[in-house]
């Protein structure tokens, strides 16, 4: 067994994840209403067979977190304490002050180093690409050597893809550079459907410009939105939940306020956690304490601080069964690059954390089975020269031929921002979709810098380029595609939901050069759609 | 929008047509808002000018632990360094070590940027540390061990334990404290501020049983706990408020105080030395901490061991540096019964200091009683971090 990361594991972007992670353990926390906020969070179009699976082990998964050592907030019992979050009708987040993914990925890492005679890791590999035998299964995956840039072909029974999201795409973002949907676009490229491709999270609460996060957490402990009038806005939107409504209808209520004129000048609302006693900040929201002070200039304890909805979390991906299995054998996905799909058209905060660990274990499970049942096979060493002869292209490219590759990148970047956002309609979506067209031929002759073989970033930045474009024309094709609004597509030419004609999944499949549509019906089990209300 | 020039000691770490393999400086002009980081600087270098600029980065906003740096000669990370405040503290070191020089020292100088130190460099910026901080990480036996028997439900601990711990498992593993640390460079094997850290988090964990084991393991280990010259330079580097060197404190009072750890490296003799002189002088009189902490009793009635002279001989460089350079006070002082007493009533403050820190055991956990400022800071740390920083905290 071995596990391949193009940076060093503990740098993953899961670290960034501060608020906390849900499950019903609580006494009188039920797993049926999890899942059904999660089903409505969702507004319906999450599948809720997986939903149900989900929210039934999320307890069993926290307990085995704890025992491994997470060190989990308690409360004065010296019990697990949790903590409120957005679109829950119960506190149910467990955390570790505002650190929680960093906490829990830096045990599972602490539990990698004690097995290691188990797991072989391979810290700073990049895989390019996965390989696919003549049968059409999956059988492992080419990687670069980022120390030495040798190229490798892995061979595997089994590959489980854990890549994460592709929040660079858009420009700001709250995602880490390395966020680049190289998974997603790699399933892609082999042929497995993509699904959900249109719903695309923007945070209620990022930093302007820099696109830095405010935990959730922050409203969760009571702070308030405010508009530069002063006025307590979501009064207007959400009644009763507030500013704990699903983030959906609390960027989509802050942007009105902007867009209507009652934002800042610079095009922000406010978020006050002066109405959170000091205390509690400092012991909860250490890390928006720092992120305020370092990257904003504020001191959160005593003034409202300016946010606005910024790119976050995708909640499309590779489509996999409950047991992270995609359509291709031997090829899973767990975690934010696929899409099981329990987040639907919104994703709940503190429900992706859930995701990546519950589906991760039961596709491993699942992996490990199937290992025992089948026989090797060997892939065809013809995918080693193939990858390393397109990183030979790229390296020999003129410089005079083309465009930077971070040129690009920032045009895709403020281009989706732009059209791919918030609120959109048709004229934007197509303006995008010809943008991410055009890209796509520009970056066949952008030029790289390096042409070292020791920890070349360069030539895999024009790698990961590549990926985000694909994901990138998926996007916009699916978001075009969907006329109608539902979770975080708000179409302002659609503006309502349509239940007779889009209760379903749109799946993206490569077809010659480009994605075709198709249709994945929602799985419904207990909960039929209604009007969302908080 | 501002202009910088950043300049940045690279390595090349092959040869190639536009030149040899080996270290080498280089100027990129940049132009950002002055409240980007120096990693934005590096960035858009390397997006404009020279994509094979090589720098570890990810998350920008010092959650990943990927851009450690030296910045102006100082170790920390380069997304959490303002360029406009680098600009400053480049001008400002100009100034202090031009003072004397006319004419220069006046408009921007550049600001440098350099690899982290006690570590190889791989290429440009992007350091080695596996062989270095990861190594170390997995010397401290960095996972928890329980007792083999989870029960059903979580494990009941109190609360602030977890709190406690929580200061340790925010280290992001950036390595700012290891390049920083002096005694790391003296002594490479030196299992370093870090990894100590770590240690501490498994230590202070009421959840893992082999905290004696663990204790005994690095008191022991010559370059454990005591091989920290509490420098706080670690403390100054980290930028998540990790102070290693209070976990090493810590980790130091749980050994030789709470579990009677007797170690081979004399640490704990010398720290209650260190203590006691205090204790009855007020102040540190570095001439009796030597001879206490080798060879207790040399001039009373107890013969020294021979480890205890050797150990007292080997200190003589040490103790020379020391009144060269002032930290030891010269040598007719040395004589003793001579040693001054603290003026005024600052002796009785000492020993009320070390009466409060008897009565209560407070544990010292910066990230969360230090950033605290409507209740008055409590008295916390133990004795001599208390005693012997306090002025060098209150500049820091
Ligand atoms: C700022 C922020 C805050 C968040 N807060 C929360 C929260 O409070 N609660 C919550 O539940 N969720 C939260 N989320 C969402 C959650 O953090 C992510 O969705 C989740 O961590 C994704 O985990 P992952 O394992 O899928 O991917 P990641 O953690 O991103 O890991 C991806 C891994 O794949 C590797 N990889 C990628 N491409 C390649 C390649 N080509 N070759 C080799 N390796 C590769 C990377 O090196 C990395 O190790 C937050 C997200 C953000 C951005
Ligand atoms: S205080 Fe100790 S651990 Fe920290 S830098 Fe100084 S010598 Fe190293
Ligand atoms: S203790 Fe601080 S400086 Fe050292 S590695 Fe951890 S976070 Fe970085
Ligand atoms: S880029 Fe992640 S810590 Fe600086």
């Amino acid at each position: 067994m071995g596990i391949i990361s193009k940076v060093h594991p503990v740098r993953s972007h899961s670290n960034a994840a501060q608020g906390g992670i849900n499950a019903a353990l609580n006494p009188g926390d039920t797993w049926e209403s999890h899942a059904f906020d999660t089903v409505k969070g969702s507004d319906y179009l999450g599948d809720q067979d997986a939903i149900e699976v989900m929210c039934r082990e999320a307890p069993e998964e926290i307990l085995h977190l704890e025992h491994l050592g997470v060190p989990f907030h308690r409360n004065e019992e010296g019990k697990l304490g949790t903590r409120a979050f957005g679109g829950a009708s119960q506190a149910r987040t467990f955390y570790v002050a505002d650190i929680t993914g960093q906490a829990i990925m830096h045990v599972l890492y602490e539990q990698l180093m004690k097995y290691s005679d188990l797991i072989d890791r391979y810290e700073e590999y990049f895989t390019t690409a996965l390989a696919i035998d003549d049968d059409g299964n999956c059988v492992g995956a080419v990687t670069r050597n980022v120390r030495d840039g040798s190229m490798e072909l892995f061979e595997a029974k089994n590959v489980i893809l854990a890549t994460g999201g592709n929040g660079q795409i858009w420009k700001p973002t709250t995602n880490a550079l390395i966020c680049t949907g190289d998974g997603i676009a790699m399933a892609y490229r082999a042929g497995a459907p993509l699904m959900d491709m249109e719903m695309i999270q923007y945070h209620p609460t990022t930093l302007a410009g820099k696109g830095f996060l405010i935990t959730e957490g922050a409203r969760g402990e009571g702070a308030h939105l405010l508009n530069a009038k002063g006025e307590r806005f979501m009064e207007k939107y959400a009644p009763n939940k507030m500013e704990l409504a699903s983030r959906d209808v609390v960027s989509r209520a802050e942007q009105t306020e902007i867009n209507e004129g009652r934002g800042f000048p610079d095009g922000t609302v406010a978020l006050d956690i002066t109405v959170v006693p000091k205390k509690r900040i400092h012991e909860a929201l250490r890390e928006i304490v720092l992120v305020g002070r370092d990257f904003a200039g504020v001191d959160i304890t005593r003034e409202p601080i300016r946010i606005k909805p910024g790119n976050h979390y995708t909640m499309g991906g590779v489509k996999t069964d409950v047991n992270g299995a995609t359509s291709i054998p031997g090829l899973y996905a767990a975690g934010e690059c696929a899409c099981v799909s329990v987040h639907g058209g919104n994703r709940l905060g503190a429900n992706s954390l859930l995701d990546t660990l519950i589906f991760g274990r039961r596709a491993g499970a699942h992996a490990a089975d199937r290992a025992k049942r089948i026989d090797w096979s060997r892939p065809s060493r013809a995918i080693l020269a193939d990858e390393e002869a397109k990183i030979g292209e790229i390296m020999k490219r003129e410089r005079a031929t083309g465009r930077r590759i971070s040129e690009i990148k920032h045009e895709l970047g403020t281009t989706m921002d732009k059209y791919v956002a918030v609120f959109r309609d048709e004229e934007g979506l197509t303006k995008a979709l010809e943008t991410v067209r055009r890209l796509k031929e520009e970056a066949k002759t952008a030029y790289i810098d390096d042409r070292g073989t020791v920890f070349n970033q360069d030539i895999l930045g024009a790698l990961e380029l590549s990926f985000m474009l694909d994901s990138a024309e998926c996007t916009c094709i699916a978001a075009l595609h969907r006329t109608e609004s539902r979770g975080a597509q708000y179409r302002t030419d659609y503006p309502e939901r349509n239940d007779e004609e889009w209760l379903k999944h749109i799946t993206l499949t490569l077809d010659g050069d480009e994605p075709k549509i198709g249709y994945a019906p929602v799985t419904i089990t207990q909960w039929q759609p209604a009007e969302r209300k908080y | 929008m501002a202009e910088y020039t950043l300049r940045v000691r690279r390595q090349k770490p092959e040869a190639d047509d536009r030149g040899p393999a080996g270290p080498y400086w280089e100027e990129f002009e940049v132009e950002l808002d002055p409240t980007l980081s120096v990693l934005d600087g590096l960035l858009q270098a390397k997006d404009r000018q020279d994509g094979s600029l090589g720098v570890r980065c990810s998350c920008r906003a010092a959650i990943c632990g990927s851009c450690g740096v030296k910045i102006n000669g100082q170790s920390t990370l380069a997304c959490l360094t303002q360029i406009g405040e680098a600009q400053e503290r480049a001008n400002r070191l100009a100034r202090e070590t031009d003072a004397g020089a006319d004419g220069d020292g006046d408009g921007n100088q550049p600001i440098v940027v350099e690899p982290m130190g006690n570590m190889p460099v791989i290429k440009d910026l992007v350091t080695d540390m596996e062989s270095t901080h990861w190594k170390k990480i997995r010397r401290v036996t960095p996972w928890l061990i329980d007792d083999g028997n989870p029960p059903e439900r979580e494990r009941i601990v109190p609360p602030e334990t977890m709190v406690d711990i929580t200061q340790t498992i925010a280290c992001i593993q950036c390595g700012a404290c290891v390049s920083s640390c002096l005694s790391m460079e003296a002594d490479p094997d030196f299992i370093g501020p870090a990894a100590l850290a770590k240690a501490y988090r498994f230590v202070g964990d009421p959840r893992d049983v082999d905290t004696e084991a663990r204790l005994n393991d690095l008191a022991q280990d010559p370059h454990g706990i005591y091989d920290c010259t509490h420098c706080f330079s670690c403390v100054d580097a980290c930028p998540k408020g990790v102070a290693p060197m209070d976990q090493i404190m810590r980790l130091r009072r749980l050994a030789g105080h709470d579990h009677d750890i007797d170690d081979r490296n004399n640490g704990r003799r010398h720290e209650t030395a260190f203590v006691k002189i205090i204790e009855k002088k007020g102040t540190l009189d570095e001439s009796l901490l030597l001879q206490e902490s080798y060879a207790q009793g040399i001039k009373g009635k107890l013969k020294p061991s021979k480890a205890a002279i050797k150990g007292l001989l080997g200190s003589l460089p040490t103790a020379i540096r020391g009144i060269k350079t002032g930290k030891m006070r010269s040598l007719p002082k040395l004589i003793p019964g001579i040693h001054p007493k603290l003026p005024g009533d600052a002796q009785d403050h000492v020993k009320r200091i070390y009466k409060h820190a008897e009565e209560h055991r407070e544990e010292l956990n910066l990230y969360i009683s230090g950033v605290e400022d409507d209740e008055p800071a409590e008295v916390g740390a133990s004795a001599e971090t208390t005693v012997e920083n306090a002025e060098e905290r209150r500049d820091s």
